[in-house]
């Protein structure tokens, strides 16, 4: 007999008070009763919500469940885009393909960043990071963290390694943070792709003309149209602006509320990747994701029908107890294999070893740096991003004693 | 008990290079993994790496 589950409701997005790490409350609740529940989408739509870790993990690695963005229904409003289907991902928009198209995308990249490629990259970053923490020494004491350090790190490394000349990559980070914010209209996140896109576009086609030692460059000799490549290099880029960008900060904020936590990361490397997986874990801040039933799927006792949207609450099923030992503590000495913040099946990560490499430089580098360091202004004035895709703060006022 | 690879659904993501690196490794081409040794034996670290691949790549042997 399945077990009636409660009528179902939107997704709540809300973060409790003064707990800017933590995920909604209700959704807490719902993990531990119903760990898959009935939700309703912004079109009316009524599917399932997964916020247990275990289910969470299934559905990620079902195929039965797909990407594609066509069927995909969005989990919260969003400002200026219709209530209608969306249109399907252009090609090289792999991320939102399934087999066969997704993996023929993903063999070709795989090779080019894999754990000792990424490794490889190492003493770049130990570079690009001791420059940005000099410039920050330099301005300061009293510096926003973000601007001075969390972004430019790993936008740095990704335009060195796309090799996209990186002179204004605080434009490119505004526009595609853009398109990660809830708030922005669908003029504004369509203004945003298209800048992005004939930029690259223009860069494509450059880098035909006259191939150059980089990702990119060597795209190009690949059997790939313009378009595909355009679009795999908007993905890339993306991908590498928004995201390790916001675990930097985002890592630093969670740091300061728990400073007894920041020896840790002095303990040597074995440590100190522990202590990455454990923040990645704690603060999963791609917390939501989508899929959507291509047949018929029985799952935890319940059936879902084909065409069914199932939105998976990662940053909830991080945070399950069933499997991790009090999930609400930040613990740089636990073990979180398991965690689900890079994603879990086929779609897991491609750029994970390379966030891996950047986090485990940049954060020791920073406190080891400024062992004073600290927030400028009390918790609650730190502006967090309540309403983006991905978890973040716009703005870390920091400061330090100087010696 | 030890486990078998299967390719055929590798994504080469890595992630059991991080959890078992004397096990496991990736080829420079195409990201999938190989195993250093030839054959996959039963220890923690490969258990934690079956737990942490996120495509089933890594399997119990029958
Ligand atoms: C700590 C930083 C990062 C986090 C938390 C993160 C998170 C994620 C997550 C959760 C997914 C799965 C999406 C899904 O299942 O639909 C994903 C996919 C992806 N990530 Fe990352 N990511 C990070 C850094 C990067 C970097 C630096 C790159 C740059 C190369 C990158 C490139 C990608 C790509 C291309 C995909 C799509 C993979 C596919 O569909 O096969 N990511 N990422």
């Amino acid at each position: 007999m399945p077990e009636s589950l409660p009528a179902p409701a939107p997704l709540s997005t809300a973060r409790p008070r003064g707990c800017p790490f933590d995920p909604p409350a209700e959704l807490g609740a719902l993990r531990d009763r119903h760990p898959l529940s009935r939700m309703s989408y912004p079109d009316g739509h009524v599917g399932w919500l997964v916020t247990g870790h275990a289910l969470a993990r299934a559905v990620a690695a079902d195929r039965r469940f797909s990407s594609r963005q066509e069927l995909m229904r969005l989990p919260t409003p969003r400002n200026g885009v219709p209530a209608g289907p969306l249109p399907p991902a252009p090609p090289g928009m792999f991320v939102s393909h399934d087999a066969p198209e997704h993996t023929r995308y993903r063999r070709l990249l795989a090779g080019r960043f894999t754990v000792r490629r990424m490794r490889a990259l190492t003493e770049r970053v130990e570079q690009i990071t001791a420059e940005r923490l000099d410039a920050m020494e330099g301005e300061g004491p009293g510096v926003d963290l973000v601007v001075a350090f969390a972004q430019p790190v790993p936008a740095l490394m990704i335009c060195e390694l796309l090799g996209v000349p990186s002179g204004d990559h605080g434009h490119f980070q505004r526009l595609v943070s853009s398109t990660n914010d809830q708030n922005a209209s669908l003029e504004e996140v369509g203004a945003a792709m298209a800048e992005l896109g004939g930029f690259l576009h223009g860069l494509v086609l450059a880098k035909r003309a006259s191939p150059t030692d980089d990702l990119l460059g060597e795209l190009v000799g690949e059997d790939l149209t313009d378009e595909e490549l355009t679009n795999i290099a908007v993905l890339l880029l993306g991908a590498g602006l928004d995201t390790t960008a916001n675990m930097i900060a985002l890592g630093a904020f969670a740091l300061f509320t728990a400073p007894e936590q920041i020896a840790a990361l002095s303990e040597g490397p074995e440590a100190v990747d522990r202590a990455v997986e454990e923040l990645l874990r704690y603060l999963t801040i791609a917390h939501t994701g989508v899929r959507t039933a291509l047949e018929d799927v029985e799952l935890g006792g319940h059936l879902i029908r084909a065409g069914d949207s199932v939105t998976i609450s990662a940053l909830a099923a991080d945070r399950d107890p069933a499997k991790f030992t009090d999930p609400d503590v930040l613990d740089l000495r636990r073990d979180a294999t398991g965690h689900l913040a890079l994603g879990h099946g086929a779609h897991q990560c491609l750029g994970q070893q390379l966030a891996r490499v950047e986090l485990r430089v940049a954060l020791p580098a920073l406190f080891e740096r400024f062992p004073t360091l600290r927030p400028a202004v009390p918790a609650d004035e730190v502006a967090v991003r309540e309403d983006s895709d991905i978890h973040g703060v716009y703005s870390l006022p920091v400061t330090w004693d100087e010696v | 008990m030890g486990f078998e690879i299967d390719r055929t659904v590798c994504i080469g993501a890595g992630t059991c290079v991080i959890k078992a690196p004397a096990v496991f490794a990736q080829d420079p081409d195409d990201g999938l993994v190989v195993p250093v040794g030839g054959g996959v034996p039963d220890s923690p670290e490969v258990r934690r790496a079956a737990e942490a691949c996120p495509s089933g790549a890594i399997v119990p042997a029958p």
